[in-house]
């Protein structure tokens, strides 16, 4: 590099004592050290497949087991990550969650949880895929399929959307009324073969197998039948409404379906 | 907030000797302060237990990002200080007294000779420095989802989650040598620190020259240093 030849040169008399400000003398280390930063940087982006996969195999796998969790908070640490877009979200139990269907519908319906519980049940075992990178494998999801309340609630002829709104009081999603009425969506009651959890998005979430997870709406409390797809939250801040695993948001994952 | 009587009143009874100027002073404290936001709301994305807690995530997204982009600007301001380029320069160069410096750490005994800044200060702000630009660099391609294929932002998510990590610790200890060393937190804030604490921390530090880069006998030779 040019720039240490320059170096070597105003350095021609490197033995020189300390004083006189010798401090400002000597070989530009500093301007060496940055330039191999960029230079290291620019190998680990290219070297990261490899890397990460070598990464996945020892420590990403022991990580799978670890009774600490610790290693939970290493990068890529494995299994799902925690996202909410609101500053706290209330519980809802057996007591307090409802699940109201409205909109263009023949008959609106407000479900609790025992009534969903009763309701045939799915259950699906798919890979789990975030648009931000991480990926479950094979994680079991039961509940209702949602064409089941939406054929209950009678949809009427002009809809064409469904919309999805949270106890969170922010969240949003929406589907058309085609990928609502898809076998693989379903209003989850249970994931992992355990109830869903509050961290999870329990009592109850919207389980989209073929799009990416941020469609899984968690804390699911109304579904309103529309006559357009109104974007959701992320969608609004740019996410694709249609978001297809492997196939939108400018990603080419594997398909989970 | 004036530093200047301060340490004027404290040279009454231990000389003391101007070490850094206001313009270096603010430039350290608003790089702490965006530092600090960029790792705080970090942690609130990427740690479970901060994720649960906080939430906010639009929010926590949009402050990391800006306090991130933002980390160079106040250096890139501050290097229109004589004094800041002067000590830009300092860090930049090693000499022999460095490697002395080093051999003694790694083996924990011997002299430790120093200029104004030691051997670790040094290769601590120049690692800084390479850190925080890989990091806006791969920030950027995470950010802006359109600059490049999914390859190259998958590689640029990994190297940035683990230089994050590698740079948790660094600052971690950063603060940590800064705790243990009141003296050397004075010297940032207040501009100046006791001739007796310079003499033994950096003894071949000639502070007269110092602080202002306007004294130095070298000025004579007509290079201000820049970096």
């Amino acid at each position: 590099m040019g720039c240490s030849n320059r170096g070597v040169t105003k350095d021609a008399n490197p033995a020189r004592p300390a004083d006189h400000d010798g401090d400002r003398r000597g070989t530009p280390v500093g301007r060496r050290v940055v330039l191999g930063m960029l230079a290291a940087g620019a190998a680990g982006v290219a070297a990261a497949p490899y890397l990460q996969r070598a990464y996945d195999e020892t420590l990403g796998a022991a990580a799978q087991n670890d009774p600490t969790g610790l290693s939970g908070l290493l990068p890529a640490g494995g299994g799902f990550r925690y996202y909410s877009v609101t500053g706290s979200v209330p519980d809802k139990d057996e007591h307090s969650y409802r699940l109201t269907v409205d909109g263009l519908v023949r008959h609106r319906a407000s479900y609790r949880l025992a009534d969903l519980r009763a309701l045939p049940q799915t259950r699906l075992v798919r890979d789990v895929q975030c648009v931000t990178g991480w990926r479950v494998p094979r994680t079991p999801f039961e509940g209702v399929r949602l064409a089941t309340l939406l054929d209950a609630a009678g949809v009427r002829p002009e809809a064409k959307a469904v919309r999805f709104t949270c106890f969170d009081g922010a969240y949003s999603e929406s589907l058309t009324l085609e990928q609502a009425r898809r076998h693989d969506v379903l209003i989850a009651l249970r994931m992992q073969d355990r109830p869903l959890g509050h961290d999870h998005g329990g009592p109850v979430r919207l389980y989209v197998a073929p799009m990416y997870f941020y469609k899984s709406a968690k804390w699911l409390s109304g579904i309103t039948v529309t006559d357009h797809v109104q974007p959701g939250y992320w969608e609004q801040l740019g996410y694709d409404v249609d978001a297809w695993v492997g196939r939108s948001n400018g990603r080419d994952d594997v398909p989970t379906t | 907030m004036s530093p200047r009587p301060e340490s004027a009143a404290a040279a009454a009874d231990r000389p003391r000797v101007p070490r850094f100027t206001r313009a270096e002073h603010r430039v350290h404290r608003a790089t702490g302060a965006l530092m600090a936001v960029c790792v705080a709301t970090a942690a609130c994305l990427y740690l479970p237990f901060l994720a649960e807690l906080v939430g906010r995530r639009a929010l926590m997204v949009t402050l990391h990002e800006w306090s991130g982009i933002l980390l160079p600007v106040p250096l890139l301001f501050g290097l229109a200080s004589r004094a800041l380029r002067a000590d830009l320069t300092r860090l930049n160069r090693f000499g022999p007294h460095d490697r002395t410096w080093l051999r003694a750490v790694l083996r924990r005994r011997g002299a430790r000779p120093a200029g104004k800044f030691n051997a670790g200060q040094k290769l601590y702000a120049a690692w800084l420095a390479g850190a925080v630009l890989v990091m806006t660099g791969t920030g950027l391609l995470m950010w802006f989802t359109h600059l490049a294929s999914l390859v190259w932002r998958t590689g640029a998510t990994f190297v940035h989650d683990w230089l994050a990590l590698s740079l948790l610790i660094v600052i971690g200890g950063h603060v940590w040598m800064a705790y243990r060393d009141p003296e050397s937190r004075v010297g940032l804030r207040t501009g100046s620190v006791e001739a007796a604490w310079a003499r033994r921390e950096h003894p071949l530090w000639r502070p007269g020259e110092g602080a202002d880069g306007k004294r130095g006998p070298d000025g004579a030779d007509g290079k201000p240093g820049n970096p």
